[in-house]
């Protein structure tokens, strides 16, 4: 980039920008203690926080995976009013604060909710305060991400390949399976680092729907949360290791997914 | 005219982000002046109603965060621009005030107890704390680093009874939400939660197994109005805000 081409006033409007950002990370750094980092990292209670949330961020972006896909597939090949409406619903968590989402959650699958009561009365499921939650909180409000990458390589998507496919006398599914899912590989791939990313710090709807118990539905997030005042050290490590994993996962995405998008 | 609107306008919109982010800071324009309280959650019922009353007697706009108290201080500590801090229980007061941020000493203005809450008309027939250890009962309680959650382990404690809870909340109203949503069959809440909610039921907590929390209330070093923090003090510890704080269920001083 020359600065020559680009106005002072441009530049130091962006120099903010990006000092808005950097300092609250400084902040991180430079607060971090170290020297009680690797305590805090070895306590059973950050092993517990991490596995778990690994474990469900992992499922929520499995769970995307299944249903973003196809859900992308058909928003993709959708026109007019019904598309809007579609992509409306799709996007919607990306806007509704967390925590709205996990009451509407509740309202959905709890023992009261509209789904969640048949489950309870016929056969006894209780999905609130479990892992399931969890991983359901998360796909919630993770999946949009994917749903709009993989919808956005699908367009990009020369309709000739699939064209010449049934030309050549492949059926729907055939069509789907062996040329329009290989061609969309990095999109789907962007897409689901993108959701995973998400899904690992989400908090507002996982501390609604799911609650907040160690080694069952405590994640990274909530255990930041808790430990902020008692243990401010343990949630600083925490937060400094979600945020190592984001800034990795984004670097190494680099442009590709905004390409995407 | 339009300096007016626009005042009231920024005390609105502060006044919503008060509830969440906590920096909401303090506005003060002749002649409303306003101050900023961080309040312990189960004192909203009443605290909204004393903030109503101060703004009718002394035109001091109150805008309230409130949070579990552990959040509270935590934001205190960190720099938080607050006028007055009320917090369920001494331990966290204490910890605002050894950290050399009270402008003077902190006085307890109300007490409250324990009852477990439970769904409207008690269907799972809970009657003790004991109850709240059978099997297949979820029972939902504030995280120990809560004062709620602190004083519910000590009244089981008490009562020799052993919880599996599915939760740890980490505000006594997310227990009471819980709970009145029907995800929960019971918890540890205070009788003033359950007064004010009015969508669960409240089973008592015997005396001897019962916890007393007090609550104080100081002026933070932090002010930028002290003169209406005061006023905001003395207005809860008058007869007038005992009797708020009565009504709400709590045990004035």
């Amino acid at each position: 980039m020359s600065q020559g081409r680009v106005p002072a006033a441009l530049l130091a409007l962006a120099g903010l920008g990006l000092l808005f950002f950097l300092l609250p990370l400084a902040g991180l750094i430079v607060r971090a203690p170290w020297d009680q980092a690797i305590g805090a990292i070895e306590s059973p209670e950050t092993g517990t926080a991490l596995g778990l949330s690994l474990f469900c961020s992992l499922a929520a972006t499995a769970v995307a995976l299944v249903l973003g896909i196809p859900l992308a597939f058909v928003l993709s090949k959708t026109t007019g009013h019904l598309r809007s409406v579609m992509r409306a619903l799709t996007t919607l968590p990306m806007v509704l604060p967390p925590v709205v989402g996990g009451v509407a959650l509740l309202l959905a699958f709890g023992r009261k909710g509209l789904v969640g009561s048949i489950l309870y009365q016929a056969f006894g499921i209780q999905i609130p305060f479990t892992p399931a939650a969890a991983v359901m909180a998360e796909t919630f409000v993770a999946m949009p991400f994917l749903v709009i990458a993989v919808e956005g390589g699908l367009r990009s998507l020369d309709p000739r390949y699939e064209e010449a496919a049934r030309a050549l006398g492949a059926r729907g599914w055939m069509v789907f399976a062996r040329v329009t899912l290989p061609l969309l590989r990095p999109a789907i791939f962007s897409g689901a680092v993108l959701c995973w990313a998400r899904a690992l710090g989400e908090f507002g709807a996982t501390i609604t729907f799911a609650g907040n118990f160690p080694g069952r539905t405590q994640t990274v997030p909530v255990a930041v949360y808790v430990a902020l005042e008692t243990r401010p050290e343990s949630a600083i490590v925490l937060s400094l290791i979600l945020l190592a994993v984001s800034l990795a996962v984004l670097v190494g995405m680099r442009d590709r997914w905004l390409g995407a998008l | 005219m339009t300096r007016k609107l626009v005042l009231a306008f920024a005390i609105l919109f502060l006044a919503g982000c008060g509830g969440q982010t906590g920096a909401a800071s303090a506005t003060s324009a002749p002649p409303q002046t306003g101050i900023s309280v961080f309040a312990a959650s189960s004192l909203k019922p009443a605290f909204d109603k004393i903030g109503a009353r101060l703004q009718v007697t002394k035109n001091v706009v109150t805008i309230f965060n409130y949070s579990g108290s552990q959040t509270l201080t935590a934001q205190i500590e960190q720099g938080a621009p607050a006028d007055v801090f009320a917090s369920a229980d001494t331990a966290h007061m204490t910890t605002v005030e050894s950290a050399g941020l009270l402008s003077g000493s902190s006085k307890i203005f109300a007490h409250n107890k324990l009852e477990i809450a439970v769904a409207k008309g008690n269907p799972k027939g809970i009657h003790t704390l004991a109850d709240l250890s059978r099997a297949g009962l979820v029972v939902v309680l504030a995280d120990p680093s809560v004062p709620a959650g602190k004083y519910a382990q000590q009244a089981l404690n008490m009562a020799h009874v052993t919880v599996h809870p599915a939760s740890l909340e980490l505000q006594v109203t997310g227990v009471l939400s819980k709970v009145s949503l029907g995800e929960a069959d019971a918890g540890i809440v205070y009788v003033s939660d359950i007064l004010t909610s009015g969508q669960v039921d409240g089973v008592p907590i015997p005396d001897d197994q019962n916890v007393i929390a007090d609550y104080p209330i100081a002026v933070l070093k932090s002010t930028s109005n002290g003169p209406g923090a005061q006023a905001f003090i003395d207005l809860v510890l008058s007869s007038d805000g005992q009797t708020i704080l009565r009504a709400a269920g709590f045990q004035g001083v």
